[in-house]
């Protein structure tokens, strides 16, 4: 444990992501010393030899403000979720997967036996000629292995526990990460439950022309190099931005690429998914119903597409089994 | 928020609720749910009793929200949210929970009736918590009209609304008004001549000092909104100029050339220089310039040089018009099949098939025969009049492989026809119909008159029409003698259907109207609104909403006068403030909403970078809302919030 002084106290835990998150931290390049000068990080199981046992022994309150990367999908991020709750004054849903679910979210699709099923036997890449698989708890000589319990479903953060601020992005970019840093440290957060990113779209910070839409047929980006200078959308392409919250300084799309919609809805929208492909939808240039459903089969995996960060936290979320009977 | 105290009353409709609906049940329940200050349930919610049921609760048990859990809102919406205004309230604090349509009438079984009622009531107890107090918005109307076609149902429309002192500008596609009904010769059931009625109205109108007849002209775009459209007129050029013309008719009597005339249906000529018929109106000729040799090959010019008055301009351009209107009566008509599309009728393969419409000609004094019903040979009209003749109901009509609806007006007019024919020629007359439609005040009387008269009736449809040896032979079903009948004759008259007109898609497109199945234009409601459209202040009158006679057409078009007098008369006009707004600050302008509104009521704003709603425009219809993917539009009455209410409610029961 650091000794106590009168800078803050971070803690950083990492749950069902990929790591990104992390690495965003890094990305702030020089100015992650300057976050060095302002807080101490007392937790941060990928840099700091602080263990679950040193978060135990703090008081309520100890850390000034934990930030959460990553869904929860088993009974450790769970229970490390809990434990970083009680003992945090604020805690920070750090990127897509904390604030909605995030790509994990999309194994919602799936039923836990059939994930498991895939992994352990299905895949063309398992190898697993006994058949064995994990077990939450097996009895040896030496005693109880456990192993966390993998839930039935992904959870957002905010399904576990409380969160009080949403840094949304996958991963969040580093001027967001530095804006909260110095928000936090001088005490300037917005009221509690806010989002740290603007509550316009992406469109707000594209500099691409906009025109009325009309959409013949759809295209991956693949099969067209895009105008750098027209709307993505008339192009074809499916973009998310006109739904999605902006604060990514439009990056995907100054490179040439569609929003795939990593900031999550503005607050005024319930289901991400829905309103995209509510506005998709709308584009389509015909009044035949055949031409309609042709034009639309150009979309492949609607829901994966409109839902790509967003399952967790959608209508659809808890109903998974339904949607998918639905949609298959 | 200040406390919310609901009331909630379920209504038995006599027994049309109350018979399967337990009302006081559903009472019961709503009385205990969490707001719910008063919940009562009385015979007829609507009437006097009921609506004071509401005001006294109101005045004195502090209600603020209401539920009515009776019939559609469609119905009486209106109503309760006045009673509401009466005692003091904003109408728009209120819900209106649908039991009959809904519930009671859709099911036998009381207990599922009940149900369903009570869900119904707790989702709008739940809704109305979030309803917000709106203002009702009130714009001016501007005093003039617009009437775009010159039919019948148009003219008479035209007349009323000048008559009672309004301006009216008359818009007319063709070179003279007079539409369909100026080719007819006589009219079903009086046999009256349909010139002798109809051109005094064409005349009154031409002349009418209130009346402005935009002749040869077509709307080409609307802006505005009910009580302020800007309309834009296209002129189009006739290449005479109107006020120098005096209609002597010297024009057309020396040009050389010869085109088929669309007003005798392809059976006489007129010039390429020509006035449709020779009671039109205005008695100004119009230049065909398709088939003008002096605009085809520079050389000609014939009518210009004889022209008295030197009113004939090769130069004239098509002008625009803007008209600033408060209302539009749309009144642009009809077409009839077009039977080349049916080959197995044998019109255009044999010289004595004929439409009714061209028939209409021959028997009319005016047409190219003079009046006689006369056989043709090789193009040309013979001196021989038929010996029997075919009358055939329903082509295209009530057949599913071209208009599955019955045309209306067809049944009489061919019985006319039977008779016109019978009686210049004396030929047998055979009718070929499925079934004989004669609703109207005279007409079952008209085709027992007929039938008295000698003409043979044969149920069964014509199904083909041959030609073997010179000789055309019908073949029909006769479905009477339950027999295979084919009955030689010397003519055949294809009553058509009646369709819609060429271009309706267009006029639907530019006014803002829809169209049902059939391509007719689409009233409200099919009752009690027939002459309303979905735009408010724009109506519909005669055959553009479907097939009608003449009676009908002119009630429709005096009908639609009337709609336009209240409108203009009451001088301003309520705006429903139910409507979309923008979050402008939210607003990224990606603009998806904007082509998709119905009622061009978004437009982009460069300045500010967002898109904005004309609320005198907007219907409220929430196509915007339900585009836009920020979530900055919103729909007042229809919010988010008051829809997931009612949603949750109604489906956790």
């Amino acid at each position: 444990m650091p000794e106590r002084t009168g800078k803050l106290k971070f803690a950083l835990y990492w749950a069902a992501g990929c790591g990104g998150c992390e690495v965003a931290l890094l990305d702030t390049d020089e100015r992650l010393l300057e976050l060095a000068e302002l807080a101490d990080i007392v937790f941060w199981p990928i840099a700091v030899d602080a263990k679950r046992e040193h978060v135990e022994a703090m008081g309520e309150g100890d850390i000034d403000v934990a930030f959460i990367n990553g869904a929860v999908r088993n009974s450790e991020q769970e229970e490390m979720c809990r434990l970083l709750r009680e003992k945090s004054g604020t805690v920070v849903a750090f990127g897509s997967c904390a604030c909605f679910g995030g790509i994990p979210g999309l194994a919602n699709f799936f039923s836990r036996r059939e994930i498991l099923d895939w992994v352990y036997s299905a895949s063309p890449s398992t190898a697993n000629p006994d058949g064995i698989r994990p077990l939450p708890q097996h009895q040896v000589r030496e005693g109880r292995l456990t192993l966390p319990e993998f839930y039935r479903q992904v959870y957002k953060l905010n399904d576990i526990i409380q969160v009080d601020y949403y840094l949304p992005g996958c991963p969040p970019p580093p001027n967001l990460v530095l804006e909260a840093v110095t928000a936090i440290a001088e005490g300037k957060l917005p009221p509690p439950g806010s989002t740290l990113a603007p509550d316009t779209t992406v469109c707000e910070e594209c500099e691409r022309v906009k025109e009325e839409k009309r959409v013949r047929a759809f295209k991956r980006p693949h099969e067209i190099v895009p105008d750098p200078d027209r709307c993505l959308l008339e192009l074809g392409m499916v973009c998310c931005g006109p739904a999605t919250r902006a604060g990514c300084g439009a990056r995907c799309l100054s490179a040439n690429m569609p929003c795939r919609g990593c900031f999550g809805p503005t607050s005024r929208v319930l289901d991400h998914g829905a309103r995209i492909a509510g506005a998709i939808a709308t584009l389509v240039d015909s009044q035949d119903e055949e031409e309609i459903r042709d034009i639309l089969e150009g979309i492949p995996d609607p829901s994966g597409t409109f839902y790509r960060f967003g399952l967790p936290a959608s209508l659809l979320g808890g109903n998974r089994r339904k949607l998918r009977e639905g949609v298959s | 928020m200040s406390e919310v105290r609901i009331a909630v009353y379920v209504c038995h409709c006599g027994t049309n609720i109350a018979d399967k609906v337990d009302v006081a049940g559903v009472r019961e329940f709503a009385r205990r749910l969490p707001g719910v200050e008063v919940a009562r349930d009385y015979q007829y919610m609507c009437a006097d009793p009921g609506q004071e049921l509401l005001r006294s609760d109101i005045r004195e048990r502090g209600i603020n929200r209401v539920v009515v859990a009776s019939c559609s809102p469609r119905m009486h919406e209106a109503t309760f949210r006045q009673v509401l205004e009466s005692a003091g309230l904003n109408g728009y604090l209120f819900e209106m929970a649908n039991i009959r349509e809904h519930c009671s009438w859709v099911t036998e079984e009381s207990e599922l009736a009940t149900h369903k009622a009570r869900a119904l009531v707790a989702a709008a107890v739940k809704r109305v918590r979030f309803h917000a107090p709106l203002e009702e918005r009130y714009v001016e109307v501007n005093q003039k009209a617009l009437v775009v076609g010159g039919g019948i149902a148009g003219i008479e429309a035209a007349l009323k609304i000048a008559r009672a002192g309004k301006k009216v500008w008359l818009v007319e596609r063709g070179p003279s008004i007079g539409g369909k009904m100026a080719g007819l010769d006589k009219t079903f059931p009086t046999l009256d001549c349909s010139a002798c009625i109809l051109t005094p109205k064409m005349v009154e109108a031409a002349q009418h000092p209130k009346i402005t007849l935009l002749s040869y002209s077509e709307v080409e775009g609307v802006d505005g909104y009910v009580g302020n459209f800007q309309v834009t007129v296209r002129r189009k050029a006739r290449y005479v100029r109107e006020e120098d013309c005096t209609g002597c008719g010297t024009c057309y009597q020396k040009c050389p050339k010869k085109v088929p005339s669309e007003f005798d249906g392809g059976l006489s000529h007129r010039k390429a220089i020509y006035v449709p018929f020779p009671q039109a109106v205005p008695n100004v000729p119009v230049i065909d310039r398709s088939n003008c040799i002096r605009f085809q090959t520079g050389r000609c010019g014939a009518c210009e040089k004889f022209c008295p008055r030197d009113a004939v301009d090769f130069e004239q351009e098509d002008e625009f018009l803007t008209l600033e209107v408060g209302a539009v009566i749309v009144a642009t008509g009809y077409e009839t099949f077009q039977p080349q599309e049916a080959p197995q009728w044998g019109w255009g393969r044999y010289e004595n098939v004929l439409t009714a419409r061209q028939l209409e000609r021959l028997v009319n004094a005016s047409g190219p025969t003079g009046g006689k019903v006369l056989l043709r040979r090789d193009g040309e009209f013979t001196d021989e009049v038929p010996k029997s003749v075919a009358v055939l109901h329903c082509i295209g009509s009530r057949d599913e492989n071209y208009y599955p609806y019955c045309s209306r007006l067809c049944c009489m007019a061919s019985l006319k026809l039977a008779h016109l024919i019978r009686e210049k020629t004396g030929a047998q007359v055979y009718s070929f119909y499925i079934d004989i439609r004669s609703a109207g005040k005279g007409y079952e009387e008209f085709y027992t008159r007929v039938q008295a008269e000698g003409i043979q009736f044969i149920r069964g449809k014509g199904a083909e029409v041959l030609e073997r040896d010179g000789q055309l032979y019908v073949h029909a079903e006769d479905t009477l003698l339950g027999a295979y009948r084919e009955v030689p004759v010397d003519m055949v008259v294809l009553s058509t259907a009646v369709t819609p007109a060429p271009g309706a898609e267009r006029v639907a497109q530019i006014f803002g109207i829809q169209r049902g199945q059939d391509g007719f234009f689409l009233e409200s409601h099919p009752k009690l609104e027939p002459l309303k459209t979905a735009t408010e202040g724009i109506y519909i009158v005669g055959c553009c909403q479907g097939p009608k006679d003449i009676p009908d057409s002119v009630a429709q078009g005096a009908g639609g006068a009337a709609e336009v007098l209240s409108l203009l008369t009451a001088g301003r006009v309520q705006i429903s403030p139910v409507v979309a707004e923008i979050d402008a600050e939210a607003c990224s302008g990606c603009k998806v909403c904007v082509p998709l509104c119905p009622y061009s009521a978004i437009k982009y704003d460069e300045e500010r970078g967002a898109c904005g709603v004309n609320e005198a425009l907007c219907k409220g219809c929430g196509t915007c809302v339900a585009s836009c993917p920020s979530g900055a539009l919103s729909c007042r009455h229809f919010t988010d919030e008051q829809i997931y209410a009612q949603i949750e409610e109604v489906s956790s029961l």
